[in-house]
């Protein structure tokens, strides 16, 4: 994020796109449903009517994956009327002109057709956006879970650069981070291009840094990314894989593809609290500790650094994970492995990391967390970024233009699925509390009423889901939360795996799959026997246990 | 500038605040049961009343905003006598099954009748008697030790955002309800539990704390394990049996404050669940067997090292991940770079 959370209440304007805020950013939602209350007007863009879509001033219900058309054609209106920050472009901007070519196609008839947004609505959002000063935009997966999904954030932020947005309080460009420490393990390095602190892999002074600090010679070339391991392991390229805390099979897209992968392998490792859909598959599995049974710290979406803190002790012979590794290394006969405790680990990252130096844990205790930047001991941490001047100067708009999802519906998939969290879940962890499983026990897709009616549905029914790639079985909810055509799934419930049906289709950029489109069809089916229906062990794939 | 006296203490303020408020400022604690910062002021339970010179009417210092001059008193004989009797009318009708509420510890009303020495009802007559809703997993309402302070009404209204409860009936028979008098259900309710840490009596309680006494409990402040937001919480444990048993919100937590999601406060049986991974594990014959440590990482340290030396450093990839610590990461990173000679490490932040 380039503002903090609670700015969230000072903003005369929110602009979520993308993003179910009440029900994957609980505490976030509640912030941006109580300055609501206090006459903060709230834009909501999302296919489906969502808790915060209903609290809007105004719900743009776009066709999925046609963002980029959307704000284009905003851009177009606030560039015809004259909104845009003139002295802010000059000053603080490259790529302007581009930007100006680019939304002149865009008229409103156009994007209107793409969309599925009247124009009276387009132009409404564009004022109230352009003319508002302290006006955030606010996305999560909803933007990035596209094959388009660079080019969308890219253009979130030509929209909030021409209105002159970023660098001010109670503004900016916000994405929510989906984990707990999203932002901290790409804050470590852990990505195939970028050391800790975003130092690029490819740079010859990093490469230099690492290879001096580690005492061995960096090896010079970008990694592989998540898509392309799977990828290679299937062409045996890939030979031996370490998983540290997560479930590829069941979380990533096109599942039946990761399997294959990770089947492939001549040697899989899973470090992990609980055996996972992919641990099945582990030639050695470590076991390691949860968050309440260790020291260290997680970096939340405000790039607010916290203390993580040991509660209890681990289960059996359970290890810290840093320690384990530290063990492999060592086994391996490395040297610079042999940390105390987490707090010398984190020394070691502040040496490397030069926006995390100024943190020490007596301040993290002390100071209840900092937000990085925080380049020495003395400084206060950083509310919100871009304040004044960008890194590099000037910040460059590139156009991008709209271009379609991978996959459409036809007549043999005639239904869009978009797939996502709910409020009861987080991913695949809390099916093991007893307590949060009870709240919500398995899947209920959402579907339009209409199209209930059409193939016939109650909603006590059972429904096949089936895609170009897999099937799955599930219950139902009927709701118009989902538009006509549409409906909704999480990827909570192994019972209904719906990564099964998501495809592997990727933005070109950061390989991130679309999760948020994909074509499917749907079948009314029955149990196998009756009982069945109150009596599904958890875990049991409802797809055995139909007729 | 507003200059005031609150029991013979001097006070600058630059803004007006209620009384409650600047009280504060100068160790000044005002009992209070319906009153908390985060909310808007409701003046029902009247015992934060003071006396301001000048005056003759007992105000609430909760809805009475500072003004230059105020001399205020808090603790005069006339008000410690309303309150005793604001008090005495409370537990009159209130349960006395004080022995064996799970609130003792915790409860407000009981610390301020052992304060106000407020021993025994002296308002004998009609009690009221409500079913208690239990049909939810995460909290038992039990009415009859409402009090109707409404902060639960309130919180869920201007925090929450839900409106799950409001005041239904009138005079004797009033309570706090929720639409229709549905018992709590996920259709009605967001299962968050801000209602249930904002109650001072034992109407509103945590299932999971049920059982467990406030003072037989360590509290470990900590970071939430879910979604990005980054809320800060305590986890309640039960030291002599090793284990969490349940989540309390701390009030200077940095971006959430006090308040919670029903992930964040109720996921803390994931923690002790038996189908935790507790022993290292080898696949002998296709089946994955139990193995020591030493067992475990030696083999894994010579098939990574075969691996390498067969088919090079890159033919290895970890992926990391968001769930774990800054520290985690970085270990594995680094272990990736400088043991293995790879940068394909890699985690969720793409997919």
């Amino acid at each position: 994020m380039s503002n903090s959370v609670n700015e969230v209440l000072g903003s005369d304007l929110i602009f979520v796109i993308g993003s179910n805020t009440t029900e994957a950013h609980p505490i976030i939602g509640n912030k941006m449903k109580q300055a609501v209350l206090k006459g903060t007007k709230l834009i909501v863009v999302d296919p489906r009517k969502t808790e915060l879509a209903r609290m809007a001033d105004l719900h743009l219900p776009l066709e999925s994956g046609s963002d980029a058309a959307l704000v284009n054609g905003m851009i177009h209106i606030i560039l015809r009327e004259g909104w845009e920050a003139k002295e802010y472009i000059a000053e603080r901007t490259t790529g302007f002109e581009d930007i100006v070519e680019t939304v002149a196609r865009y008229t409103p008839d156009v994007v209107s057709e793409i969309t599925g947004i009247s124009e009276d609505d387009l132009y409404e959002a564009a004022r109230l956006y352009a003319q508002t000063p302290k006006a955030g935009i606010y996305y999560t997966l909803g933007i990035t879970e596209h094959t388009t999904g660079t080019s969308n954030v890219m253009n979130l932020a030509n929209l909030a650069l021409v209105t002159g947005h970023v660098g001010f309080e109670n503004a900016g460009i916000n994405p929510l981070r989906g984990q707990n420490n999203v932002q901290g393990a790409c804050d470590m390095g852990a990505l195939p291009n970028t050391y800790p602190g975003y130092q690029a892999v490819e740079n010859e002074k990093s490469i230099k840094f690492f290879s001096d600090f580690y005492g061995v010679e960096m090896n010079p070339k970008n990694g592989l990314r998540i898509p392309e391991m799977m990828d290679a392991a299937v062409e045996g390229k890939v030979h031996a894989m370490f998983v540290m805390g997560e479930d590829p099979v069941l979380s990533d897209p096109d599942a039946n593809h990761v399997r294959k992968a990770v089947s492939a392998l001549d040697f899989l490792v899973v470090q992990e609290i609980f055996m996972s859909e992919t641990a099945k598959y582990a030639d050695v599995i470590l076991p390691a500790t949860c968050y309440a049974e260790k020291d260290g710290t997680f970096t939340a979406s405000e790039r607010r650094v916290q203390k993580v803190r040991k509660a209890v002790n681990p289960p059996g012979v359970a290890k810290l994970d840093w320690q384990i590794i530290c063990e492999l290394a060592q086994k391996m006969g490395a040297p610079g492995f042999d940390f105390e405790d987490a707090e010398d680990v984190f020394e070691e990252i502040r040496a490397t990391t030069p926006s995390y130096r100024g943190m020490t844990y007596k301040r993290l205790d002390e100071e209840n967390g900092l937000q990085w930047p925080c380049p020495t001991e003395s400084h206060p941490g950083t509310k919100f970024l871009h304040k004044g001047v960008f890194p590099g100067g000037r910040a460059r708009m590139i156009p991008v233009e709209f271009e379609g999802p991978a996959e459409l519906t036809n007549e043999d998939y005639p239904i869009l699925l978009c797939t996502g969290r709910k409020l009861g879940h987080y991913n695949v962890t809390t099916r093991y509390s007893r307590l949060l499983d009870s709240i919500n026990p398995y899947e209920e897709a959402e579907i339009n009423p209409e199209d209930a009616e059409k193939f016939g549905l109650g909603s006590d029914d059972l429904i096949r889901v089936t895609s170009r790639r897999g099937s799955v079985v599930t219950r139902i909810q009927i709701t118009d939360k989902v538009k006509p055509g549409m409906m909704f799934m999480t990827f909570h419930y192994r019972e209904t795996p719906v990564n099964e049906l998501t495809q592997a289709a990727y933005d070109p950029i950061t390989l991130t799959g679309e999760y948020k489109v994909s074509a499917v069809k749907i079948e009314k089916v029955e149990w196998k026997d009756e009982e069945l229906a109150d009596n599904v062990h958890r875990f049991e794939r409802l797809d055995s246990l139909v007729k | 500038m507003i200059n005031i006296t609150i029991d013979g203490r001097p006070l600058t303020l630059e803004k007006p605040i209620n009384l409650l408020e600047a009280a504060k400022l100068v160790d000044v604690k005002i009992p209070h049961l319906c009153y908390a910062e985060c909310l808007s002021v409701f003046a029902g339970c009247r015992l934060c009343i003071v006396e301001i010179e000048g005056r003759n009417k007992i105000e609430t210092s909760c809805s009475v905003l500072a003004r230059d001059g105020m001399v205020v008193h808090t603790n005069t004989e006339r008000l410690r006598a309303l309150r005793r009797d604001l008090l005495d009318l409370l537990i009159s009708n209130h349960p006395k099954d004080c022995l064996t509420c799970d609130k003792v510890g915790s409860c407000e009303l009981q610390e301020l009748c052992y304060e106000y020495g407020v021993k025994t009802p002296s308002y004998i007559g009609a009690q009221t008697h409500f079913t208690i809703d239990d049909m939810n997993p995460i909290m038992i309402r039990d009415q009859d030790k409402c009090i109707k302070c409404g902060k639960c009404v309130r919180v869920c209204n201007e925090i929450q955002v839900t409106g799950t409860y409001d005041f239904a009936g009138r005079g004797f028979e009033s309570t706090v309800t929720t639409a229709f008098d549905q018992p709590i259900n996920k259709d009605i309710c967001r299962m968050c539990g801000q209602c249930i840490s904002m109650c001072p009596t034992g109407a509103l309680q945590n299932k999971q704390l049920v059982g467990h006494r406030p003072w037989e409990l360590k509290k470990v402040r900590t970071t939430c394990p879910f979604c990005g937001t980054g809320c800060n919480f305590d986890l309640n444990v039960d030291v002599k049996n090793n284990k969490v048993v349940g989540v309390t919100p701390c009030e200077d937590a940095p971006i959430n404050g006090t308040e919670l999601c029903v992930k964040g406060r109720f996921h803390t049986d994931f923690i002790s669940s038996e189908e935790r991974l507790t022993t290292p594990m080898i696949r002998k014959d296709g089946e994955l067997q139990p193995a020591s440590w030493e067992e475990a990482l030696s083999y894994t340290a010579k098939r990574m090292a075969e691996i390498k030396a067969e088919h090079g450093a890159d033919s290895i990839t970890a992926l990391s991940s968001a769930r774990c610590t800054n520290e985690d990461n970085y270990v594995l990173q680094k272990f990736m770079r400088a043991v293995i000679g790879t940068n394909s490490i890699d985690h969720c932040a793409r997919t």
